[in-house]
């Protein structure tokens, strides 16, 4: 049975450490993650986990010491946020290339400058070449349920890659919102124990972990690397039919709101979802086709199945939370776009970065991205392809 | 669906009196936001934090713009935030203050809608020996927009403060006065100052 | 189980262990560095007390010591580097003229 809760996405993401009880936990606090290891912190005091907590002096030190905690055979979590997450991020690509399944909370915040706290997802989205693989979610239900699953994709023999639970900063993690829990033993059973075939100090056969390798060997072990990313597709989705069994509640890559027929929809991550399932709703009323897609999971990136799903549509916008400055538009358009190109009937499709540094989304800015896109499907003129949307402008 | 805007001075608790708000409304069997808006975080500086209230899960997660309901934790606050803007026209302001009514209305300047006050002062040094402005605000504001049923509200605080004051239960007794004389101590003025 | 002598830089990317895990202890004994040596310390047997001060300070443990002496290099590992010429104190070991 499910418990009825009021928690916020922090809260919500240590209720599941507890529950899941890692072995270590490397911990150094930052905006807007650090409840996280505050509530786990008590948890530790309060006898109710026999995790091993460690404070480090930085990041860089957090990530280090859950490698090697992986590498000697057991589960090791952190969390971080913007700033601290962009100190980790040698230590990403290590942990990923050394394929020790750390499992990373990250309440998703901007980074520097000019000098911000609040969400957005420039901070997650710099990584997305680690090799982590990254899920995202739009309410502290959906962090706390992807932090359920996380340890099993990531421990799986054919992924065992390093994985972040990203949750947007402040608006998720500090809000309190209803939650169904699951019970302690429920959440242990699903799981599951970590037992890795070796580990540093394996009597039979001691491991050696991080060898050089010389152009001779990088080649082949990143391809087995990018080949592991992915298996997780596979994983991903076999853990989500097995969590909906379990649990009842469904997941995917992305998530479809009111596309059977839709003409036009709009692409993005996080809590937006929510505010454009509302702008969509409205518009649905008013007999407007109008659908959202929400992606879930960001790498690996479901280009072919998130391509399948807009092909048939007018006009689609992906909006960014992370600038990107790529000059062509941020991230998840880049990534979005890409997969459309070999597709005989594609939309038209723009790329509106939006809400960084915490600027507001609103039902009514996302009602003006699909004013612009029932445009688009009108004329068949696309406008400016890459643009920003909630900024001050000159002579308004 | 009803959405509630806090405003108050960092330190002064208007966050956890959305949480509280929360926890009733939640108790209550509601579906339940609460959320501050974030800044650094100084001390005295003016605070918003936001409530919504409703039967089904709200998925919008934006600010709130046009409240059912403001309360004002710091009524010095009247002086230099605009409280009521964007407060729906048949909505309520709730303030803390020993003033009437009718003397707040006019530092409103403009706005025309319900005026209700509360001196969580004098209650909160009555009933809890200290000020805490907190409980009278969170009674004030459930017994104006009626997002949970007075009787519910004071059996499910009751349960609340015996879980929350395990091991001080002589503060429980206070903390269930407070409630119950806040609630029936908010005074306030109909639409144009009309009395109700 | 793959042996660290199974991995060389014929075998394919599918052959590779998983993270380029190697699961055995002193597989560095595998690769010869002696093949890396421009040049190579002699040991010379009249002049060496047997102090054995030699073998600790070399990097490669490339000098083996049995029952408290030491015995000949092994020249499969020894890189050339020439510290344990420089610690002798009896100047028991040179450079040789040949590589």
């Amino acid at each position: 049975m499910s418990i009825r809760e009021r928690l916020s996405g922090n809260e919500a993401v240590a209720t599941a450490m507890r529950q899941i009880e890692p072995d270590v936990f490397a911990m150094f606090p930052i905006t807007p993650s650090t409840e996280i290891p505050q509530y786990f912190a008590q948890y530790v005091a309060d006898g109710k986990v026999d995790t091993e907590f460690i404070c480090v002096e930085s990041e860089h030190s957090a990530m280090s010491a859950c490698l090697g905690a992986e590498a000697a055979g057991v589960r090791a979590v952190t969390a971080t946020s913007s700033a601290g997450l962009s100190y980790m991020n040698e230590v990403l690509f290590v942990a990923a290339s050394l394929r020790l399944p750390v499992v990373l909370a990250v309440s998703c915040r901007a980074l520097t400058g000019p000098i911000n706290i609040n969400h957005d997802y420039s901070d997650s989205l710099a990584e997305r070449d680690s090799g982590f693989i990254q899920l995202y979610a739009e309410n502290n239900q959906e962090v706390y349920d992807n932090y359920l699953m996380a340890h099993r994709i990531a421990e799986h023999p054919s992924v065992r890659l390093p994985l972040m639970v990203c949750e947007d900063g402040f608006i998720t993690s500090h809000a309190i919102e209803n939650i169904e829990l699951e019970e302690d033993g429920a959440v242990k059973r699903f799981v599951g124990t970590y037992q890795p075939e070796n580990y540093l100090l394996k009597e039979e056969n001691p491991l050696a972990v991080g060898p050089y390798g010389v152009s001779a060997y990088y080649m082949e072990a990143r391809v087995a690397q990018a080949t592991a990313m992915m298996n997780a597709k596979k994983v991903i989705l076999e853990v989500a039919k097995d969590f909906e069994e379990t649990f009842g509640r469904h997941y995917g890559f992305f998530e479809e709101y009111r596309m059977e027929d839709a003409e036009c929809a709009i692409v993005l991550m996080g809590s937006s979802a929510g505010t454009a399932k509302a702008a969509v709703d409205e518009l649905r009323a008013e007999g407007v086709k109008a659908g959202v897609i929400k992606v879930r999971v960001f790498r690996p990136f479901p280009g072919e199945e998130l391509a399948k799903a807009l092909s048939p549509l007018k006009a689609v916008a992906v909006l960014d939370k992370s600038e990107g400055f790529s000059a062509n538009g941020g991230p998840l358009f880049a990534e979005t776009a890409s997969m459309m190109i070999n597709l005989d009937e594609r939309p038209k499709m723009i790329d509106i970065v939006y809400g960084l540094g915490g600027r507001d989304f609103t039902v009514k800015a996302a009602k003006a991205v699909f004013e612009r896109l029932l445009g688009i499907v009108k004329t068949g003129e696309t406008g400016p392809v890459y643009s920003h949307m909630g900024q001050r402008e000159a002579g308004e | 669906m009803i959405e509630i805007r806090w405003h108050g001075r960092g330190g002064q608790g208007a966050k956890t009196a959305s949480q509280l708000l929360a926890d009733a409304a939640f108790m209550a069997g509601k579906f339940v936001q609460s959320f501050p808006e974030y800044g650094p975080e100084r001390s005295g500086a003016p605070i918003t934090a936001y409530n919504r209230i409703s039967d089904e899960r709200c998925n919008v997660h934006s600010n709130i713009y046009e409240p059912d309901y403001v309360a004002v934790v710091d009524e010095t606050l009247l002086e230099s935030v605009d409280v009521t803007a964007g407060l729906k026209p048949e909505g309520a302001v709730i303030v803390n203050t020993a003033k009437d009514p009718g003397e707040i209305r006019r530092e409103l300047g403009d706005y025309a809608g319900r005026i209700y006050t509360i001196d969580a002062r004098k209650i909160s040094l009555l009933t809890l020996g200290a000020y805490f402005p907190n409980t009278p605000m969170l009674a004030a504001v459930v017994a104006v927009s009626g997002c949970v049923e007075k009787e519910q509200f004071l059996k499910d605080m009751e349960g609340s403060f015996r879980h929350k004051f395990e091991k001080k239960p002589q503060v429980i007794e206070g903390n269930l006065k407070c409630l119950s004389l806040s609630m029936d101590s908010v005074k306030g003025t109909g639409t144009k100052g009309v009395s109700i | 189980m793959k042996k660290a002598s199974e991995i060389n830089e014929k075998i394919p990317w599918q052959e590779l262990t998983t993270g380029c895990e190697i699961y055995e202890p002193g597989t560095s004994r595998l690769t010869k560095t002696g093949e890396w040596r421009s040049r190579t310390p002699e040991w010379i047997r009249d002049k060496c007390k047997q102090c054995v001060l030699c073998a600790p300070f070399c990097p490669d443990s490339c000098i083996p010591v049995e029952d408290g002496r030491r015995g000949e290099f092994d020249y499969e590992h020894c890189k050339g580097c020439g510290i344990c010429i420089r610690v002798c104190p009896f100047q028991a070991i040179e450079w040789r003229e040949k590589i």
